[in-house]
């Protein structure tokens, strides 16, 4: 091994072995068993990413209420249709996953909640969290509409 | 020594910091962390501001919609909505395409395009908001 920026990523394990050190994204690969926090990472990402996309929506939603009845009773159209409710219905519940699992990261960033038992106890209420506030969401949804 | 380590063992006689010395990660990044939580923070309640907006709109014509925005507390709250959603998305994108695109000439043009948009999307946004709320 001669190349300097290849060097700085050879480490030694915990029995004292070289190894090359894990580069982010390994999270998945053969460093770390799959579980919770894993998921509730990836998923983090993923929804993030999909939120992302969806504003793009957001735009067009605005940029149609400028353009005047016509532009936006279709855009309201496609919104209740079948495509635009599955659209929405992921995009609720990735909204309600990110700012749930936000909220974990917040914590953690203020030093709390770093312990194992409390980390995968937060990982579980994010599920149940963001299926719930999902749920709430579309039951007022309906109700309103 | 296997073939194994032997292929990883280091054979340049530097020391451990004068290899690591201006390679780190923590140049300029610090800021841009921080700037992620804290659009991170101002989102909780403008996202769950923008839940109720989007229950209150469902089905709405444009004169709802229109008669909505033209209320100065709407209008502000979408703008500032629209400000941190969009600045946040844009640190996230960042952060996603350094992890995932090793290619330093690749990764900048992904970067450049991705912010090209994002900032176009938030214009855009930020000025339908104004025009429905001074109309």
């Amino acid at each position: 091994m001669k190349d300097v920026r290849e060097a700085l990523m050879i480490g030694r394990n915990s029995e004292g072995k070289l190894v090359r050190r894990p580069l982010s994204p390994f999270m998945l690969g053969d460093a770390y068993r799959f579980q919770i926090s894993s998921l509730t990472s990836i998923l983090h990402r993923i929804t993030g990413a999909a939120l992302g996309a969806g504003t793009i929506l957001l735009a067009l939603w605005l940029v149609c209420a400028v353009s005047g009845d016509e532009a936006f009773s279709i855009i309201q159209a496609f919104f209740a249709s079948w495509v635009g409710l599955a659209l929405l219905f992921l995009f609720t519940l990735a909204l309600f996953y990110h700012f749930c699992n936000g909220l974990r990261h917040l914590a953690w960033d203020a030093g709390k909640g770093f312990d194992l038992p409390t980390m995968h106890r937060t990982g579980t209420l994010v599920f149940v969290g963001a299926i719930v506030l999902t749920a709430v969401f579309w039951v007022i949804a309906f109700l309103v509409w | 020594m296997n073939a194994e380590d032997k292929n990883l063992s280091i054979k340049i006689r530097r020391s451990q910091l004068g290899r690591a010395r201006g390679l780190g990660s923590a140049k300029s990044g610090i800021g841009q962390w921080w700037v992620q939580r804290m659009t991170a923070v101002a989102l909780v309640p403008l996202s769950l501001y923008f839940v109720v907006s989007v229950i209150l709109l469902l089905g709405a014509d444009q004169a709802r919609m229109a008669a909505y925005m033209a209320e100065p507390w709407n209008a502000a709250l979408f703008l500032a909505l629209i400000a941190m959603l969009f600045y946040h998305l844009a640190l996230g994108v960042q952060v996603i395409l350094e992890d995932y695109v090793p290619s330093e000439a690749t990764r900048l043009m992904l970067m450049l395009v991705a912010k090209g948009v994002i900032l176009f999307l938030a214009l855009i946004s930020a000025a339908s908001v104004l025009k429905l709320a001074f109309s």
